[in-house]
């Protein structure tokens, strides 16, 4: 669906099912330069097992209008004020990459917008590789198979999908190919510098799953451990033989992970 | 400077889309010959059937055997996901009935396979979808030809019989500039020699019988998604932009951005056409792509051997295939194919139509049939085989003179293949 925030288009994956206001929400927060088919894997599983699904294109990305947001705090506070306009507060907030300081800035900003977080490949702080950030700024194709190269794991580049005939470095570059002129490099950016993530960590009170890639080179599990630290209330789930891009590259497994993260009850919706 | 690390094209030819069997430990592809799979509960099979996880429910829509072979070609051609069929000829019409329905028109370079020909215009009219043909070599043409109801261009990178170089790019910007995908038959050339989605093309299908088999022991086909061509910006493409009521509303683009047209040709096209392949003809056809590389390096030394002799030869009024330096794609080939432009190629016997039938009468090695891209060489006269229902002003129109001898080079010694060839040329003029 597409609604229009702050006078801008939205554009809003909702699994293939209308919002019921009687559902609780699960809010979903792709990662940089990506869109809301991040979650091809996990938002139609959701929405047809008792949820209200917003999986959210970020301004400037997918077929959301406006300009790609600089700073990870504002795209926390625009993604609050979205979950209140959509009537969906608390939710659930899902992140994936970026989008995991985008979800946390959100709780932390105002925590009525969240029921739990959930963080899937995550670190303190998202450093970026020079070459990385120049490529987003100046050759997407680039950026798209240097991000792949690094963000798959050992199995995924070989292959073995679970979704039949699906290659997943393909669909990863491809992905990242589409991101609107500006949305890559300012995503990038965003994480570079935001050094926020244990601060606002330290303002949620809700409960936090971290869901962690063992073979993850761009968010290590080592660099999350200052923030798992920082969290009141954690969990943390490893996932073997997988690397950062885990909501494509397992996406089963990352749905069940995120299912037992916000308690579902086992029932069909 | 850092560089992407990715398993290179030999690598992938093995081992893209197969992990070893988790609990027996094969290291081959297993032949999964079963119909279909047993649920975990209720819930999973509701959950398969509505699109909500990935998994198997019955192999006319997706089996694990064929699941490696469709992953691997997606691999290979660098694309998003692939669809295997049980031929060539399904996965063009897959693709076509994927992308429109009645009242879709095609812009189709002519110098096309005498069965896409066929369908494109015998069959697909009555099922109210038109085809315009025009110049291969024209991209201008491919222009001019499209009207408000076009809904694909379409073309072989290395057209049948005359083995004419498609320039992807410029025929891509066409149709690009025009909200349409650019879809390609590449089974003459194979990812080994080109890679269609990296020039623009939008979707690449092969016949898989010939040259990515290689041994000629099973039919398919398969069509793979680039995952570039933004479906929700040409609005031109209802089925994959519009909720479709087969799936309780799912709209394709909207959950499976890139992947949407492969999605949808996999969840209705096989569902409901039916055209699936064999899980035995994909696990013999990847035994074939196992030695891609290697076969098609040789196919091309084989060819370029055979084509030095045919050009020097007193029997043979011409020869065409894009490596002569005659033919009028010769740069354009260099280019494209830097590895070579395949073993296909076509030539005329001097005496015309009765020389050409003692040619065919009198090889000995070569085999005389209607298929392409076997290990075994194999010659066949177009104009009274595979392109025989076409008049002969549609012929000419095609390029399929009578004189026309297709070769199709295999993997023999090439002493023995020219030796043959030679045989067979003198006794024509006898």
């Amino acid at each position: 669906m597409e609604i229009t925030y702050r006078g801008e288009a939205v554009r809003i994956a909702t699994g293939g099912r209308p919002h019921d206001p009687e559902l609780p929400g699960i809010v979903l927060i792709h990662g940089s330069g990506m869109d809301r088919t991040t979650w091809q894997m996990q938002s139609r599983w959701f929405a047809h097992h008792g949820y209200r699904v917003a999986a959210i294109d970020l301004p400037g990305h997918g077929l959301s209008g406006g300009e790609p947001l600089e700073r990870i705090p504002d795209m926390g506070e625009w993604l609050a004020g979205l979950v209140h306009e959509l009537d969906m507060a608390p939710s659930h907030l899902v992140g994936f990459s970026l989008g995991t300081f985008v979800v946390l800035e959100a709780a932390a900003q105002d925590p009525t917008s969240a029921e739990s977080l959930v963080l899937i490949g995550t670190a303190a702080a998202m450093p970026v590789h020079p070459e990385l950030l120049t490529a987003s700024a100046e050759d997407i194709p680039r950026a798209s198979r240097l991000m792949t190269s690094w963000a798959l794991g050992s199995k995924a580049h070989k292959g073995g999908h679970r979704s039949p005939g699906t290659w997943l470095v393909g669909s990863s570059t491809s992905l990242i190919d589409r991101s609107p002129q500006g949305a890559l490099s300012r995503d990038m950016e965003a994480c570079n510098v935001y050094d926020g993530a244990v601060e606002a960590m330290t303002k949620v009170g809700v409960p936090v799953t971290f869901i962690l890639g063992a073979e993850d080179k761009m968010t290590p599990i080592k660099a999350a451990t200052s923030l798992i630290d920082a969290a009141n209330n954690s969990t943390v789930v490893k996932m073997d033989g997988i690397g950062h891009m885990m909501p494509i590259e397992d996406p089963v497994g990352a749905r069940v992970a995120i299912a037992e993260a916000i308690g579902w009850d086992g029932a069909r919706g | 400077m850092v560089e992407p690390d990715f398993l290179r094209f030999s690598t992938l030819s093995l081992h893209a889309g197969h992990q070893p069997d988790a609990e027996t430990g094969a290291r081959a592809v297993p032949v999964y010959w079963s119909t279909s799979f047993v649920f975990d509960d209720t819930d999973q099979a509701a959950s398969r059937f509505n699109l909500e996880e990935p998994g198997y429910i019955y192999s006319r829509i997706g089996n694990p055997t064929t699941a490696v072979l469709e992953e691997r070609i997606a691999a290979l051609e660098g694309g998003v996901g692939a669809v295997c069929t049980a031929s060539g000829m399904a996965a063009f019409h897959l693709g076509i009935a994927t992308l429109m329905g009645q009242g879709g028109h095609i812009v189709a370079g002519r110098n096309l396979y005498g069965g896409t020909a066929n369908i494109l215009t015998q069959t697909l009219p009555r099922f109210g979808i038109t085809t315009t043909f025009v110049d291969p070599r024209d991209p201008d043409a491919y222009e001019e030809a499209i009207t408000e109801d076009t809904r694909l261009v379409y073309g072989e990178t290395l057209g049948n019989p005359g083995i004419e170089v498609m320039d992807i790019q410029a025929v891509a910007d066409v149709a690009h500039r025009n909200g349409l995908p650019l879809m390609v038959d590449s089974t003459f050339a194979t990812p080994y020699l080109m890679k269609p989605i990296e020039h623009g093309a939008d979707i690449v299908m092969h016949s898989i019988t010939k040259f990515m088999g290689g041994h000629g022991v099973a039919l398919g086909g398969v069509l793979v998604d680039g995952g570039h061509f933004d479906w929700d910006a040409s609005g031109k493409f209802p089925t994959l932009t519009e909720p479709y009521d087969g799936y309780h509303g799912l709209a394709f683009s909207e959950e499976f951005g890139p992947a949407a047209f492969i999605a949808r040709a996999r969840a209705e096209g096989l569902r409901d056409f039916g055209a699936a392949i064999s899980p035995m003809n994909s696990f013999q056809i990847l035994q074939g792509i196992e030695t891609l590389p290697l076969r098609m390096a040789k196919h091309v030394s084989n060819a370029e051997a055979v084509i030095a002799m045919l050009v020097n030869h007193d029997a043979v009024s011409w020869v065409s295939h894009p490596s002569a330096p005659t033919h009028p794609d010769h740069k354009m080939a260099k280019d494209l194919y830097p590895k070579g432009t395949g073993a296909i190629l076509s030539f005329g016997v001097k005496g015309g139509r009765d020389a050409g039938r003692k040619f065919i009468e009198n090889v000995r090695l070569a085999s005389h049939l209607a298929n392409v891209g076997d290990a075994r060489t194999l010659v066949v006269h177009p104009a009274s085989t595979t392109h025989q229902q076409m008049s002969l002003e549609a012929l000419k129109v095609a390029g399929v003179g009578e004189d026309l001898v297709r070769l199709s080079v295999g993997l023999e010694d090439e002493e023995d293949i020219i030796a043959d060839l030679n045989r067979a040329l003198k006794a024509s003029q006898r």
